[in-house]
């Protein structure tokens, strides 16, 4: 066994869903941050900001699916099929976020109200049940033969509520330094005043998932705690600490850029925990990601399309973040 | 096995929810291909009517797609959220299939459709071109690849079982299984056909109103040009994929045309029924009115050829004919009228009437949503059709559903429908504010397409060319 095709595709998928989180971030975090912006040209020009990519951005959503289904069939069928009334409501929170974005300048004057609060609403339903979706699948998902055991509403406990509150607090500073960087004036400075606290809110969340995970689970305590890791890992929590000192200071001297670059750093450490917490187990706590993988005829075919096409999708997206570069005004940038 | 109640509110949903999906990628298909068209025209004959026709499209196409984008997430995750043993079983094919449409197509479309949408006046004309060029064939790869996927589950081969679960030997098999060329044809024309019917309706409401202008005037006339040259050529992929799937699937051929067998003699060959009400439980076609010989001669090209009839196969093995029977009729009808369609286009076009007379008018009108009641049709056929089956003789519907309460089915059901008729409903409402607007002359001259705003500089040398004119 020359490749080991089972742990190529645990990387890509990680990565694809990685990329979803920080980019369908920022868009979703905008929706949650709309009650903050109660100015329709403000709320046009925060819109504005992301109409150009957010389907490219919701579309490795669509690829975090389709790789679990290729590469990890039962994985896929056993966390949607206990998860489904958290994925579900998921689904109706992005469909309404997402028409938003078309209706809302199609709609007339007493309609826009209508698709304002669809999109505010959208936005934070799908956030928090991502988040959702996240914990109850951290917490471990109890399975037999490829058959989920546990009930339809498991995911209604402390911790998977609480990582839904910290999913939105993420995305939503997410979307608040990004605005930071897309935008200039009364908006700008509006945001510039909420980053403070949703910073420290992020860093609350990452402290108690931190600190909740390890108590729960002595096998991610170990991960963490036990030599030969320590070492390795302290960085994490290091840079963490860095990256939030860092942050306060481009604040306080008013950098446009710095905050959201930090903010992508964060999320990206946060990430990197939970996948130095678990694993190599693809379906806690029990299956790791060579038992769930499906055959390697499969993950060949798919792998080959993989590497090869991804290369050029990131290009061509950053492409189109070029073409739309740079701060948007009210009346700018728009086909609407 | 799980209750059968259970298994109805599944399939209710997933029928649901696809349907309301398939009506956006359909439009999709056929309105990118034709604003690329549009774009190259007007690239290529500089006549400012092109450019006015594709500014009024792709506002059209923005809302379309972005209600393929949401309904098809869904899609996307009830795979396994509803059909969990489906996709443990078959997830090493429909798998990475997915995953190659996700690659190949999603992103291009996604990726594009930002500078195709928003940025007429940031790139420049050719760059502009090149991306809705690329909107327009992701459109067709993503279509290749979900029909491949489809088709497969029809006309399975390619694989061998190895511990209850699908291995794939020979990927090219795979894709290219019996009745996917058939399919992938089928389906792409239907596109075509259908944003063919709806541009000349939306046109014909115009013209109806006393909107003559040059630009309805000419999707008028390439919508009808499209019609009649369409309408014919897919009815002649529609009797070349009913003879693969007679070959392939005859239960669901003897379905559609609700054919027991047994009731002519040898040498007389078997009528085409017009009309009939196929009783399952009796195991006859009631009320039936057909056309002697027509049948065989339609579905073996002879005169006294005989196919499977229903009762050659076990009663838990065939389709619902009472439902599959009627929507094929419906389909191959709205065709017919299609063709009827485009054939009396070109004979006022030739007269010099084709955009006064009403008659005409309102016919085209009435037919804005045959193309997607057609495309409906169809895909019930075919996917009733292949009942009780998910996976064509290896895996019964009932066994690919996922273990749920009656009672979590029914409540997400009935979330999906309150908010697919609201969001859906407001959508094709604002479709249609759109397409009542009508094209409008000058449109991105100076100003950015249909925005509020103006832009203050042009951008690039050649967007001030277009100012000057």
């Amino acid at each position: 066994m020359g490749i080991d095709l089972p742990l190529l595709w645990a990387l890509i998928i990680g990565f694809g869903v990685m990329m979803y989180v920080l980019m369908d971030g920022f868009d979703l975090g905008i929706g949650i941050l709309y009650p903050w912006l109660p100015d329709k040209h403000h709320r046009d020009v925060a819109m504005n900001t992301v109409a150009p990519v957010w389907d490219g951005n919701e579309t490795w959503l669509v690829l975090g699916g389709a790789g679990l289904l290729a590469a990890f069939p039962v994985v896929y069928s056993v966390v949607l099929t206990a998860l489904y009334i958290p994925l579900v409501l998921m689904l109706l929170g992005l469909i309404f976020r997402g028409i938003a974005f078309e209706f809302r300048f199609k709609a007339r004057e007493r309609e826009r109200a209508i698709w304002d609060k669809a999109f505010i609403g959208g936005s934070f339903t799908a956030t928090f049940f991502q988040g959702v979706v996240l914990g109850a699948f951290i917490s471990g998902l109890p399975v037999e033969n490829g058959v989920y055991l546990g009930g339809p509403l498991d995911w209604l406990a402390p911790f998977p509520l609480f990582t839904g509150l910290g999913l939105v607090c993420a995305y939503a500073l997410l979307g608040c330094t990004w605005l930071i960087m897309k935008t200039d004036g009364v908006l700008q400075a509006r945001m510039a005043r909420l980053a403070r606290p949703l910073s420290w809110g992020l860093l609350a969340a990452i402290v108690v998932v931190s600190v909740w995970t390890p108590l729960r689970d002595p096998a991610i305590a170990e991960r963490w705690f036990s030599l030969p890791h320590l070492p390795w890992f302290a960085p994490v929590p290091a840079l963490v600490v860095v990256a939030m000192v860092l942050m306060q200071r481009a604040l306080r001297r008013g950098a446009q850029v710095t905050p959201f670059v930090l903010t992508l750093l964060l999320m990206f450490l946060g990430y990197a925990g939970l996948a130095i917490s678990g694993w190599p187990r693809i379906l806690p706590p029990n299956i790791d990601i060579w038992q769930a993988a499906a055959p390697p005829q499969s993950l060949g075919f798919a792998l080959v399309g993989a590497l090869f096409i991804v290369p050029f999708i990131l290009m061509y997206t950053a492409f189109s973040y070029y073409v739309f570069r740079g701060k948007v005004r009210p009346g700018d940038a728009g086909y609407h | 096995m799980p209750d059968s109640l259970a298994l109805d509110l599944a399939r209710v949903q997933f029928g649901f929810t696809i349907s309301f999906h398939i009506i956006f990628p359909a439009i999709t298909i056929g309105l990118a291909s034709y604003l690329a068209v549009l774009e190259g025209l007007w690239l290529y004959t500089r006549k400012p009517l092109y450019r006015d026709l594709y500014h009024f499209w792709a506002r059209i196409f923005a809302v379309n797609f972005g209600m393929g984008v949401v309904s098809g997430l869904v899609m996307a995750y009830q795979f396994g959220t509803n059909w969990s043993f489906f996709s443990e079983f078959a997830g090493g094919i429909t798998g990475p299939l997915l995953a190659y449409e996700v690659l190949t197509a999603f992103f291009l479309e996604a990726g594009f459709l930002g500078v195709m949408l928003f940025g007429w006046n940031r790139v420049g004309p050719g760059l502009h071109f090149l991306s809705t060029l690329a909107v327009a064939v992701g459109t067709l790869i993503s279509a290749f690849w979900i029909l491949a996927s489809n088709s497969w589950m029809q006309t399975p081969q390619g694989f061998e079982i190895i511990d209850g679960r699908v291995v794939p030997t020979d990927w090219l098999a795979v894709i290219f299984n019996p009745s996917f060329p058939y399919r992938l044809l089928h389906m792409s024309v239907a596109a075509f056909l259908a944003t063919a019917l709806f541009v000349g309706a939306s046109a014909a409401w115009h013209l109806l109103r006393g909107n003559d202008a040059p630009a309805v005037r000419k999707m008028f006339s390439m919508a009808l040009w499209m019609v009649l040259v369409v309408a014919p050529v897919q009815a002649l992929i529609g009797d070349l994929h009913g003879l693969n799937t007679l070959k392939h699937q005859p239960a669901k051929v003897a379905a559609m045309e609700g054919h027991w067998g047994g009731e002519s003699e040898p040498g007389e060959g078997f009528p085409l029924l017009l009309f009939g009400w196929p009783d399952m439980a009796a195991e006859t076609t009631r009320f039936a009115v057909g056309v002697p010989r027509l049948g065989s001669l339609i579905l073996t090209h002879s005169w006294d050829g005989t196919i499977p009839g229903l009762k050659d196969f076990p009663a838990e093995d065939r389709p619902n004919a009472t439902v599959v029977f009627w929507s094929f009729r419906v389909m191959v009808g709205l065709g017919l009228l299609m063709i009827l369609l485009g054939g009396l286009g070109l004979l006022l076009r030739r007269r010099g009437r084709l955009y006064r007379s009403r008659a005409f008018l309102r016919f085209a009108l009435a037919m804005g949503p045959a193309g997607l009641v057609a495309i409906l049709a169809g895909w019930y056929t075919t996917e009733i059709g292949r009942q009780p089956w998910v996976v064509q003789g290896l895996l019964r519907t009932g066994d690919a559903v996922s273990p749920h309460a009656p009672a979590t089915l029914a409540l997400s059901l009935a979330l999906f429908v309150v908010v697919y008729l609201f969001v859906f409903g407001a959508g094709i409402a604002y479709v249609l504010r759109l397409v009542r607007k009508g094209p409008v002359a000058e449109e991105g001259t100076g100003t950015t397409p249909g925005g509020p705003g103006q832009q203050r500089h042009a951008m690039r040398p050649l967007s001030a060319v277009a100012e000057e004119q």
